[in-house]
């Protein structure tokens, strides 16, 4: 900071040199307030001193209220998850896209951040699929078809991107429900709509479109990136869905990765029903046949439909021929986390530690130390059912990316009552 | 990362093709092989049992190479404190280990080494695995599997016992990982060190063992057939090898809409 001051009085010129490549012209010293906020980073303590923040306390203080609210959702509705999902994005690229206040441009953002999520989106839902559809000139245009590979979705969308004109909410709802009808009944159907504009522009009456999107029983959830706008906040909750506007990029991500997870089933929504699905084995190594996807011989490892037997190169798909949809038992596993959640751990309180014997040293999934170097205890958590201790960088990662709990998994009986 | 199966069913029944202290002697100087190969290499044994799992050697906190007393030691309270647990347990062992179990601990260790380092290390795990599969394990496995393939992480398998295991065979083609069933067990020392004891990287140039067809059929949840084509519940994501009125898992009713009857079902079953 000192250092900052002191180069003020120094001659002007040397100063502009220096800031050049900066178009707002700031000094070093207004660069140290208006950039990096430095003392965001501190917090006062009980008896008013500055300490830094405790970041991986706050990352994990975040983590667990999601959880919380995850779990608090699903205990209501004894865990009924959409798991099938048949979901269109809807992505605005009227003028309002170009502004710049995010870098480098909002449809940059938020083209990088729909990559993130149709990667995470079949990651979690690998039976689910996604279409695209653009918002232009004030017309609505379907860029892909609801299918299931990432590839494709993203390569499609990485080349339309250019914005102009105007937007408009009924013409892509109008637009997204006329797909959407054509879906079997079991499958869930949703849009989420990156809405940059604020206002739309549209042919008739949007509320009558909006109704007509609420009998269809589709779920729209609406990101904005400008400022919060009644029509979509209308739509939103009409139609069950979650209505947000991003702050700035971080924010964005954590909106738009929300959706990744399938969301709880609303009872009527969807109608249960048993679907019929082939189980391919995969054809011989040095086999010849030709495939019903590409229209081209191919050599080797491919896949056989049992109803047909024409060859696929790729699972999860739907057999062209026969038009059965064809899975390997590994997607069906994928999802089955989501239907057993692991149990919240519970925090130990630092204070209830003197019968230090009671206390293993060590996380039992990762075996790091429990003790800080002055041999006091760190934060912990505990298994509520096997009654095991875990660091923190565990329990986040067992029930973000493991969904086992290590402790429940090596003991006997656990499994009965599973 | 090796996991050690210590299933005492497993190894004193016939089935078994060597006996536990050869087996021990062989991976002990597989272990001591791996550590001499590269100063940066480590080594972490987990003992996977019947009732319980456990850390048995670290190369990092114990001797830099295992001698055979202090694994064996180890080794030996796991297995003693593992019977206990069996005792108190009335249901005698199905016969299968809780690969389970350690999975998920090598994985959060290996999440562990991650998070320390700046080194970019390249984790492997090996499954010495004997016993058979537990059909109650499979969830927990999968799941294990999936974590295991988003972190980049291969699993290799080296099964011991006489069938093939379906859950390691998926693991290890999931993962990218070996599954290799030596013909032999007598030479498992040269099996382990042609094929495991390489890095990832000169992997590659190697001319590993083909890997057999890996059955990705599913079995249904009324009958445990291994089935073609089958039925799925669009709620829950069950298997069926017929057309059901009802779903037997989560209750709900099949063709007509979901209402508060199949719900309050659901929850007499839950409890």
């Amino acid at each position: 900071m000192s250092n900052n001051g002191k180069r003020k009085p120094v001659n002007e010129e040397e100063d502009d040199d220096e800031e050049d490549g900066n178009e707002r012209d700031l000094e070093a010293w207004e660069k140290a307030y208006a950039d990096e906020r430095s003392w965001e980073s501190l917090q006062e303590d009980e008896s008013g001193l500055l300490r830094p923040i405790d970041n991986q306390a706050l990352h994990h203080a975040q983590y667990r209220r999601r959880l919380r609210s995850l779990s608090s959702a699903s205990a209501a509705s004894r865990i009924q998850k959409g798991l099938i999902r048949y979901l269109y994005l809807v992505i605005d690229l009227s003028k309002a896209a170009g502004e710049m206040d995010l870098r480098p441009s909002r449809m940059v953002v938020v083209a990088k951040q729909v990559e993130a999520f149709i990667r995470e989106f079949f990651d979690q839902n690998p039976l689910s699929q996604i279409g695209l559809v653009v918002i232009k000139d004030g017309v609505a245009q379907c860029l892909t078809d609801l299918g299931g590979s990432p590839e494709s979705h993203i390569k499609a969308l990485m080349g339309k991107l250019g914005c102009s004109g105007e937007a408009s909410l009924q013409n892509a709802l109008e637009l997204v429900h006329e797909q959407l009808n054509q879906i079997p009944s079991y499958g869930h159907r949703e849009v989420i709509i990156l809405y940059s504009a604020l206002s739309t522009c549209d042919p008739g009456d949007v509320m009558e479109t909006i109704q007509k999107c609420k009998k269809s029983k589709i779920r729209c959830s609406v990101i904005g990136l400008s400022a919060e706008i009644y029509i979509c906040k209308y739509l939103c909750q009409e139609t069950g869905g979650l209505y947000s506007v991003a702050l700035d990029e971080a924010h964005l991500k954590d909106l738009i990765l929300e959706h990744a997870p399938p969301p709880p089933a609303i009872a009527e929504f969807a109608i249960a029903n048993l679907i019929k699905m082939g189980f391919p084995q995969r054809a011989a190594e040095g086999v010849i046949s030709i495939c019903s996807c590409h229209k081209e011989a191919k050599f080797g490892g491919g896949y056989i439909c049992p109803r047909c037997k024409a060859r696929v190169c790729e699972l999860p798909t739907e057999c062209r021929i026969c038009g059965l949809t064809l899975v390997s038992s590994p997607h069906l596993a994928r999802s089955y986390h989501h239907l057993f959640p692991v149990t919240p751990f519970d925090d130990v309180a630092p204070m209830l530690v003197p019968n230090q014997h009671r206390r293993p040293k060590s996380c039992f999934g990762c075996q790091q130390s429990l003790l800080n170097p002055g041999n006091m205890p760190v934060r912990c958590v505990t298994c509520p059912k096997c009654k095991q201790f875990f660091c923190l960088d565990c329990d986040i990662y067992i029930h973000e990316s493991l969904h086992n709990c290590p402790g429940c998994e090596s003991l006997r009986d656990s499994k009965s009552v599973n | 990362m090796v996991l050690i199966d210590t299933n005492p069913l497993f190894w004193s029944s016939t089935a078994a093709p060597l006996s536990f202290s050869k087996f021990l002697s062989q991976v002990l100087s597989f272990v001591n092989s791996i550590l001499l190969l590269n100063q940066l290499n480590q080594v972490m044994v987990i003992a996977t049992g019947l009732n319980s799992c456990d850390y048995i050697y670290d190369s990092l906190s114990g001797p830099t190479t295992p001698t055979f007393e202090t694994l064996l030691q180890k080794l030996e309270d796991f297995v003693v404190k593992d019977e206990e647990l069996n005792k108190d347990d009335s249901v005698d062992g199905i016969g299968s280990s809780l690969l389970s179990g350690s999975l998920s601990m090598a994985l959060c260790y290996i999440q562990r080494v991650f998070r320390s380092g700046s080194l970019h290390p390249h984790p492997r795990i090996l499954c010495m695995h004997g016993s058979q599969d537990g059909s109650g394990q499979y969830v927990a496995i999968m799941n294990s599997i999936f974590s295991a393939q988003r972190s980049m992480v291969p699993i290799d398998s080296c099964v011991i016992g006489s069938q093939h295991s379906a859950f390691l065979q998926q693991a290890s083609y999931i993962t990218g990982g070996v599954y290799l069933k030596p013909q032999q067990p007598d030479g498992l020392f040269q099996y382990l060190t042609t094929v495991f004891a390489t890095d990832l990287h000169s992997r590659s140039y190697l001319h590993l063992p083909k890997p057999v067809g890996v059955d990705f059929r599913a079995s249904c949840f009324c009958h445990k057939n291994t089935i073609d084509m089958g039925y799925i519940c669009s709620v829950c994501l069950s298997i069926f090898c017929k057309h059901h009125k009802k779903c037997s898992t989560c209750g709900s009713a099949f063709g007509q809409p979901q209402t508060n009857v199949s719900m309050s079902d659901q929850k007499k079953k839950a409890p």
